[in-house]
């Protein structure tokens, strides 16, 4: 195992997004503003120089702060976003579940979401038949199953994202808060069916404000802070430790 | 996955609508009924089979701008997708269009009907009219791939193709015949393509002939430019499009 090459690496993965006049300004406004020298676009680093790699069957909390880059770090490695320096590797079939319960369409059913989404992760029609009555058996919508998707509360929302990316055996499971959605008996299920996963050998990527869910669950930690890299180490302990002085620190 | 996106797109448009599918039949016939009123008068008088010579103009001039408005929203429409799992995003304007092509087909029978009303003469040679078909869909995809990038950059861009879609109308000789115009004129019109493949229609349906080589090659030609447009813009701006949404 140990000359397996990772699974997942990245290499001093920068990220630059651009903020100012370049959005929803419309054709008119834009030639308006380059005619009069008024376009300004400032660059901003989300990330900086990331670098990290799993192997297989690891489990990574990233940490840190709202705006850390987190979750702009994720849709790199979901490959969503290209990074603008550096580079991820993938060996393995990546699903991301990211800001659950978006992405779905309000006016179809339950029914169809279900399928459309299954369909956009790659699942096939074979695939989802059968497993259609697990995904909503699993999500306790079965009496909701023929309702539009805009009737359902938020929590009802990413049940049901969790329930059908989690049918899925994939090499890579990215989540973004995933966990902390749903009431407590969903949790503990949905934690349940977490370790399975990762107990099926995935190499899953969490991103977690509840440290003690990442101190339970992680191998590994990442701990960002405004972009930058501050500890990448499978010392989670410690770095959980050092993370919550920090905020401490930070809040006094 | 394109099959479960045309599923929802189809869906969409017909929930919760009565006349559903007939609505979209009566509405090119409604257009058609105005224009026959309308300008019947002016041009019919020269224009044998004016109705049918009107109808050949609608149907693709109504299929092109039909297509190209469902594509130019239909990548804007799906950021909530696109953005959060990694698709092929031509998948959404492909979607649209098959919706808009379902139309045109549905169209396409009801105008066979009035063509047979009209006592148009039906031939072997209306087999040929499967070959603008093909080259506008083709057409009508790399327009739409083209145009949805624009809109993701641009969201006014909407305004300024609905001015531009009126021009096109009223130069695509819908409702007149450019025979006797100057031949410079007459050049002008050949460079359009939508132009070009309703004049194809008229061809085989009014005249019962089949189009020379070199229209069929002019049409290709079109259809490939177009569609390469759009994937070159698509190619280069498939990560991109994340940061105007």
């Amino acid at each position: 195992m140990c000359d397996t090459p990772a699974i997942l690496s990245c290499d001093n993965v920068s990220i630059r997004y651009q903020v100012g006049d370049f959005k929803s300004i419309g054709l008119k406004e834009w030639v308006m503003r380059r005619l009069t020298g008024n376009y300004k676009v400032v660059d901003f680093w989300a990330d900086r120089d990331v670098s990290f790699s799993l192997d297989h069957g690891d489990m990574l909390g990233i940490i840190g702060a709202n705006g850390a880059g987190k979750s702009t770090l994720l849709k790199v490695i979901a490959g969503i976003m290209e990074p603008t320096k550096g580079r991820v590797v993938r060996n393995g079939r990546v699903v991301a579940l990211l800001e659950l319960g978006s992405g779905f369409d309000g006016d179809l059913t339950v029914r169809e979401n279900a399928y459309l989404r299954g369909a956009l992760l790659g699942y096939t029609r074979k695939f989802m038949d059968e497993m259609y009555e697990v995904i909503v058996g699993f999500a306790q919508l079965k009496e909701f199953e023929d309702r539009p998707f805009k009737q359902l509360s938020s929590g009802m929302k990413s049940r049901l994202a969790f329930a059908i990316a989690s049918m899925v055996k994939p090499e890579i499971l990215i989540l973004d808060e995933v966990l902390a959605v749903g009431d407590g008996a969903f949790r503990a299920k949905s934690e349940a069916k977490m370790r399975e996963i990762i107990g099926g050998g995935a190499t899953t990527i969490l991103v977690s404000h509840a440290i003690d869910q990442v101190r339970e669950m992680c191998n590994k930690v990442l701990w960002l802070d405004k972009g930058m890299q501050v500890e990448f180490t499978d010392d989670v302990k410690g770095c959980c430790d050092r993370y919550e002085l920090f905020l401490k620190e930070g809040s006094t | 996955m394109f099959e479960e996106l045309v599923k929802r797109d189809f869906k969409k448009k017909y929930k919760r609508t009565i006349l559903g599918v007939g609505w979209s039949m009566l509405s090119p016939l409604l257009m058609l009924l105005v224009m026959k009123v309308v300008f019947g008068q002016f041009f019919g008088r020269e224009t044998p089979h004016y109705t049918t010579y009107l109808f050949c103009g609608l149907l693709t001039f109504n299929w092109f701008s039909g297509s190209a408005s469902a594509g130019m929203r239909s990548l804007f429409g799906n950021a909530g997708i696109f953005t959060k799992v990694n698709v092929p995003k031509y998948l959404f304007i492909f979607s649209a269009n098959m919706q808009v092509l379902f139309n045109f087909v549905l169209t396409l029978l009801v105008f066979f009907v009035f063509c047979a009303l009209d006592k148009v003469s039906f031939s072997w040679k209306f087999l040929c009219l499967l070959y603008p078909v093909v080259t506008l869909s083709i057409f009508n995809l790399g327009v739409g791939m083209v145009l949805s990038a624009l809109f993701i950059f641009f969201r006014d861009i909407d305004y300024l193709w609905e001015v531009f879609m009126r021009l096109l109308m009223y130069g695509s000789a819908i409702f007149y015949s450019i025979d006797d115009m100057p031949a410079r004129l007459q050049l002008v019109f050949a460079c359009n393509p939508i132009y070009r493949h309703i004049a194809y229609f008229r061809e085989v349906v009014l005249d019962g002939a089949v189009p020379s080589v070199s229209t069929h090659l002019v049409l290709a030609a079109f259809a490939v430019a177009a569609f390469a447009a759009g994937a070159w813009m698509y190619r280069r701006y498939n990560t991109k499009f994340l940061y105007y949404v």
